[in-house]
């Protein structure tokens, strides 16, 4: 039997994996060293590979991001932990007009092998400033690799791709799912970036959802399944590079569309993908494309208002078959 | 141990190639061949040269939009360099950086950080490298008195300071940001005195005396080479021109102080020292020729360069 593990666990593994299969391998970030992070994801690590390898910083993104750069372009590979998705906006100058562009701006001198982990989508009250999915912030900027993982082995093989990549990676780990459990296998794997994976076969209609909503499609994939509509679900789990044409393979097939993200709709996810299915499968769609997303506004505090800002399984199945009917 | 005759004569002969080859690239960017802004360094020679003097090759130099300078004295090749200016295919970086992001990494030129302050905390990561790969090099990073306004100064001086990194952060305090004045920035008189908030060294030194300059960052390489930690050396010092190429930068400031300054030109200055010192007459002639032709090569190397194909498009996004 394939044992089970949380993402946290899975994601530890990961990284306890590459810091020993590479000296190069750093941790850096906000609380990762002595406390081992606030979701005691890089707990033990300290312990096993010392405070020089694993590194708290000052609460410094910019500074500590600068300095992930500088040292990735030097001979590490760093991977520096954003404790909220938010405070990527604390960084931003570095990931966009650095991380992102050295290697091109620089003729191919220099390679930037970094990674950045963060959690994103909160969930539970946070604010506005502490619960964002900004996923999309970086799909406009090229060089940037952008992966979303929503299952613990999904995560493991990506962010083991991650690390051994040489160009920069922003990695956007799922809060609401970080304890869900899910099969882990005990050996060595990795899972390439750029191939989208099917997580449930379906001829009636697609859903392609990102990150913690890939959980809930599922889950609406089984609800429409007592219908009779069986759904196909598809996570991207790379946003660059994304994986479209196994989008297109599969509205080919099923001529309908569904995009599933807790983003703000507005220049989202479902926005890019969208546009890219009717530029590649026009002719192949029976009914125009929904995208079910968080509405524009920044997330509230209260509980029911909150809640409202992350999409259900109820959204999902109903925008299913308000297509559908 | 101290500067012999030689190196001497190669810091005049640097100083000098930055200065012609800035007088090349404005004459160029005048006659509308060079496709971006550029950033000159006229006034400010004897910084780069004091500086880099102190550096072995695989040290690194991390530097600004007011860039070639330092590459010029970290050793990189003027051709190549005038090629990346104007955007060719032969240049640094394949014509794809410009003026702004020249560097050299296997002359280690890490990159020109074009974002007023960005390069600090970049220097302090390169620092942090060398640190842990257990080397002995290290780094230089350069940037005007405008940049120590920024966030970055203070969260990338934190960490070099913090992590004890070997950093040598060299403020290049030409009194002038964009249009705006030292004193219209800040209350403060020394950039250097900011190095007290970090709990490292700050420096003042005049920036037009390249002996001076060699000096006092001699001191600050060798403690940072001895895991020592970083030092802030201030060079006090001029802008002549405009903040770019085709700024007059007469609007804001006044003959009389511009006048002022050029009178106190870094390179007659070095020139004098040399001369009462001995009889090298002859030498600085012979370098000023060589420069001259040197500089005029590089400019006719550029022009003469291939732009690149448009295969060069898509490449090395990744």
């Amino acid at each position: 039997m394939v044992r089970e593990l949380s993402m946290i666990e899975a994601l530890r593994e990961a990284l306890a994996e590459e810091m020993r299969r590479d000296p190069a391998v750093i941790i850096m970030g906000e609380d990762v060293g002595v406390l081992g992070g606030i979701y005691r994801l890089t707990q033990g690590l300290i312990e096993e590979f010392g405070p020089e390898r694993v590194r708290d910083t000052p609460i410094s993104e910019e500074g500590f991001v600068g300095a992930a750069i500088g040292a990735a372009v030097t001979g590490l590979r760093p991977v520096v932990e954003i404790m909220y998705a938010d405070f990527l906006a604390n960084c931003m100058n570095q990931i966009v007009n650095f991380a992102a562009k050295m290697r091109y701006c620089s003729g191919g001198q220099l390679q930037v092998p970094l990674v950045i982990r963060t959690m994103v989508g909160h969930g539970r009250g946070h604010g506005g400033d502490h619960s964002q999915v900004p996923i999309t912030w970086f799909m406009n900027v090229p060089g940037l690799k952008l992966a979303a993982p929503a299952t613990p082995h999904d995560a493991k093989g990506l962010l083991k791709t991650a690390v051994r990549d040489d160009s920069p990676a922003i990695f956007f780990e799922p809060h609401l799912l970080y304890r869900t459990r899910g099969p882990v296998p005990e050996g060595e794997y990795a899972i390439p970036f750029g191939r989208a994976d099917i997580k449930c076969r379906g001829d009636d209609v697609t859903i392609v959802a990102v990150s913690a909503m890939v959980q809930r499609a599922v889950e609406a994939h089984e609800k429409l399944r007592e219908e009779g509509i069986i759904a196909e679900v598809i996570d991207p789990l790379t946003l660059n590079p994304l994986d479209i044409d196994t989008i297109v393979d599969s509205v080919k097939k099923t001529n309908m569309l569904v995009t599933v993200e807790y983003s703000p709709k507005t220049g989202g996810v479902g926005a890019e993908i969208a546009a890219l299915v009717i530029e590649k499968a026009f002719d192949y769609l029976d009914a125009p494309i929904i995208r079910v997303a968080a509405p524009d506004i920044p997330v509230p505090v209260s509980p029911p208002l909150g809640k409202m800002t992350v999409p259900s399984v109820g959204d999902i199945v109903e925008a299913v078959k308000n297509l559908i009917v | 141990m101290a500067l012999k005759r030689d190196d001497m004569l190669q810091m005049y002969r640097k100083m000098l190639e930055i200065r012609r080859f800035e007088e090349g690239i404005a004459d160029l960017y005048h006659k509308g061949e060079v496709p971006s802004s550029v950033h000159l360094y006229i006034g400010q020679e004897a910084v780069a040269v004091g500086i880099c003097s102190n550096l072995r090759r695989e040290d690194y130099v991390l530097t600004t939009h007011r860039g070639h300078a330092h590459n010029i004295a970290k050793g990189v090749s003027m051709r190549r360099l005038a090629a990346e200016i104007l955007g060719k295919a032969t240049g640094l970086c394949k014509g794809k950086g410009g003026s702004m992001r020249a560097s050299s990494l296997s002359d280690g030129v890490v990159y020109s950080c074009p974002i007023v302050g960005s390069n600090i905390p970049i220097a302090a990561g390169v620092g942090l490298s060398i640190n842990l790969r257990g080397t002995d090099q290290v780094v230089a990073c350069f940037f005007g008195e405008g940049a120590s306004n920024i966030g970055d100064f203070h969260e990338g001086i934190n960490l070099a300071a913090l992590w004890q990194l070997p950093v040598v952060y060299v403020c290049e305090n030409n009194l002038y940001a964009l249009s705006v004045s030292q004193s219209r920035s800040t209350l403060l008189e020394d950039m250097a005195s900011r190095a007290s908030a970090y709990g490292i060294p700050g420096v003042v030194v005049d920036g037009n005396d390249v002996l001076a300059i060699y000096e006092a960052s001699k001191k600050a390489v060798e403690n940072a080479r001895r895991e020592q930690g970083p030092t802030l050396i201030e060079c006090k010092t001029y802008r002549w021109l405009g903040h770019h190429a085709g700024d007059p930068g007469q609007a804001y400031r006044t003959k009389e102080e511009v006048e002022r300054w050029r009178k106190h030109c870094p390179i007659k200055r070095f020139k004098r020292l040399l001369l009462s010192r001995g009889d090298v007459e002859d030498e600085l002639s012979a370098i000023e020729a060589e420069v001259e032709e040197a500089v005029k090569d590089a400019m006719d190397f550029a022009l003469k360069s291939p732009y690149p194909d448009r295969e060069e498009l898509l490449k090395e996004v990744f």
